[in-house]
């Protein structure tokens, strides 16, 4: 691809100020949930006068290390409901934020490997239309003609009994999203301040009144918590528990090749997922080590079993060369949903847990977010994924749709 | 891929390995008495500790026994293995509590090969009777 067709280089796509003593709301977490946040705080709720603060760089955590699927194939009403809406912005943000960043429809398909698979995906596509989510069975013949270098044989460990299909799912160029999102928070106004570490906080009683940071103290009113897998950290530091657990998620990509791989392929059973970046890596997710971990590295058997499965999927990557591999860190909770909404902190709000699955409800999650934090109060897309749902028993268990079993 | 040194049977690959999770949670000493908050804390709440981590793993494709071990949980180094029911080494305990704190960039230099499967041995520090017999905090 020539360099004409990309966008901008992100040096000139927003300012870099010096952080003010005081701003209406801080934002913790420069990565695509924090950006959107911050852009959509600006835009639906008027609070221009609001910081985003990265503690390395743009969009170089989580953001930068996801496999850029977006879909909305969730089981329950809930999920369906925050995923499809995210899809929804997904297809209008590129015109919105006057930025393209390569929002490709190119369809996502699951694999089922059993006769529970089956049974299970056939439920999937039913609670999907009935949600209003596109969504279709697959036998197996068509799962070849959609991707025609997918193995069908009868004869391997696991053969692909069928899939669902989503056909307008599909990925976006990740850094680009946050590029988009930067630039127009700064044209809003917002300060978005890197190598900015958050350190502590300022209480007054049981209200948040301050951030304090490396770069030095900030008076606000209001703080919003967008830092993924550190959340747990930023919660204790704040004098409250979140039920989340952080691991390690590994990723990896091939060298370049010519387009071969038609849509976007995931298999929950033999756990693999596969998309060709526009440029022509083959992007490759892997699971979750079980143990806890912010090393932003993972073990090597779960590359060594992602692979196995990709090469008896897809044989013709046994000749793909592996360019490189790398590690998120993926806070999960117990029923594989996220929490979004108020803390037991007064004017401290928490966007995290999105454990596996964080990219493709962005835009649904800053817009929510933004919502919770302005109002004070939930938006009706995420008022069930309250915190205190763990205290009701309310839990929306979506393991099933995860696509990544954690 | 990590190191692991089962107190039964050894140094082995960690995929012979299964986690367990947070170690020295105790089952509530009288469960009719929690309120829904106390329920969700017990079911839903654990450390997620960024530094020295104390866990439980059982070695499935051995000799199939549960057993302690604290972990760095941003280096992988382990720091000591430990039988169940003893009480959380000490000196380490003293270490977790400042890596909890840190939000230092992660770090993946740490400069060991492998992690450290030495300080097999700390169980030594339990010497009273009580600690053998029930994980510390059982009696809530």
């Amino acid at each position: 691809m020539s360099a004409d067709l990309l966008p901008e280089h992100p040096d000139f796509l927003w300012r870099n100020p010096e952080p003010k003593s005081s701003y209406d709301a801080v934002i913790v977490g420069g990565g695509g949930h924090g950006l959107a946040t911050a852009y959509y705080l600006a835009k639906n709720h008027g609070m221009t006068n609001i910081v985003v603060l990265e503690k390395g760089w743009l969009a170089g955590g989580n953001m930068a290390r996801n496999t850029t699927i977006i879909r909305s194939n969730y089981l329950w009403d809930e999920s369906a409901a925050i995923y499809e809406h995210a899809l929804k912005l997904w297809e209008i943000l590129p015109e919105e934020l006057e930025y393209d960043f390569l929002f490709s429809q190119r369809g996502v398909m699951n694999l089922a490997h059993t006769l529970g698979d089956v049974r299970e995906s056939i439920r999937r596509v039913g609670a999907n239309k009935l949600n209003g989510v596109d969504a279709e069975w697959l036998e197996p013949d068509q799962v070849k003609e959609l991707c025609p270098i997918l193995n069908i044989s009868d004869n391997i460990r696991y053969p692909v009994m069928g899939a669902t299909y989503q056909p307008r799912a599909g990925i976006a160029k990740h850094d680009h999203v946050a590029w988009a999102f930067a630039r127009k928070c700064d044209e809003l106004g917002v300060d978005i301040i890197q190598n900015c570490e958050v350190t502590g906080f300022l209480k007054d009683g049981n209200r948040v009144v301050g951030v304090k940071t490396n770069r030095g103290t900030i008076n606000t009113e209001k703080v919003g918590l967008c830092a993924a897998g550190h959340s747990s950290v930023l919660a204790e530091m704040a004098g409250f528990r979140l039920p989340i657990q952080s691991h390690p998620l590994q990723a990896l990509v091939s060298e370049l090749h010519e387009p071969v791989h038609p849509t976007v392929v995931m298999s929950n059973h033999v756990h693999v997922y596969v998309s060709q970046a526009h440029k022509g890596e083959l992007v490759m997710g892997a699971g979750v080590d079980s143990y806890n971990g912010y090393g932003q590295r993972g073990s090597f058997h779960v590359i060594e079993n992602q692979m196995a499965a990709a090469v008896e999927l897809f044989p013709i990557f046994a000749r793909a060369h592996v360019l490189r591999t790398w590690g998120g860190i993926v806070d999960t909770t117990l029923d594989a949903s996220p929490i979004v909404g108020t803390t037991p902190v007064e004017n401290m709000f928490v966007n995290c847990g999105w454990g596996t699955g964080g990219f493709k409800g962005t835009p649904a999650a800053g817009l929510t977010f933004a919502h919770t934090i302005a109002t004070g109060a939930p938006h009706k897309l995420n008022k069930p994924f309250a915190l205190e749902r763990f205290e009701t028993g309310a839990l929306i268990d979506e393991h099933g749709a995860a696509a990544v079993a954690h | 891929m990590l190191l692991i040194s089962c107190p039964n049977c050894g140094s082995r690959d960690e995929t012979e390995f299964h986690y367990g999770g947070q170690a020295h949670v105790p089952y509530p000493e009288n469960p009719n008495e929690l309120n829904d908050r106390e329920w969700a804390e017990f079911l839903f709440y654990r450390d997620n500790t960024k530094g020295v981590f104390a866990e439980r793993w059982l070695h499935s494709t051995g000799c199939r026994q549960w057993f302690n071990m604290l972990r760095d949980t941003v280096s992988y180094d382990i720091q000591a293995v430990y039988p169940m029911g003893t009480p959380r080494p000490a000196a380490a305990a003293a270490a977790a509590e400042s890596g909890t704190a840190s939000l230092a960039a992660d770090s993946t230099t740490t400069g060991s090969a492998g992690p450290s499967t030495s300080a097999t041995s700390i169980a030594e520090t339990s010497t009273n009777a009580s600690s053998t017999t029930a994980p510390e905090g059982a009696t809530k």
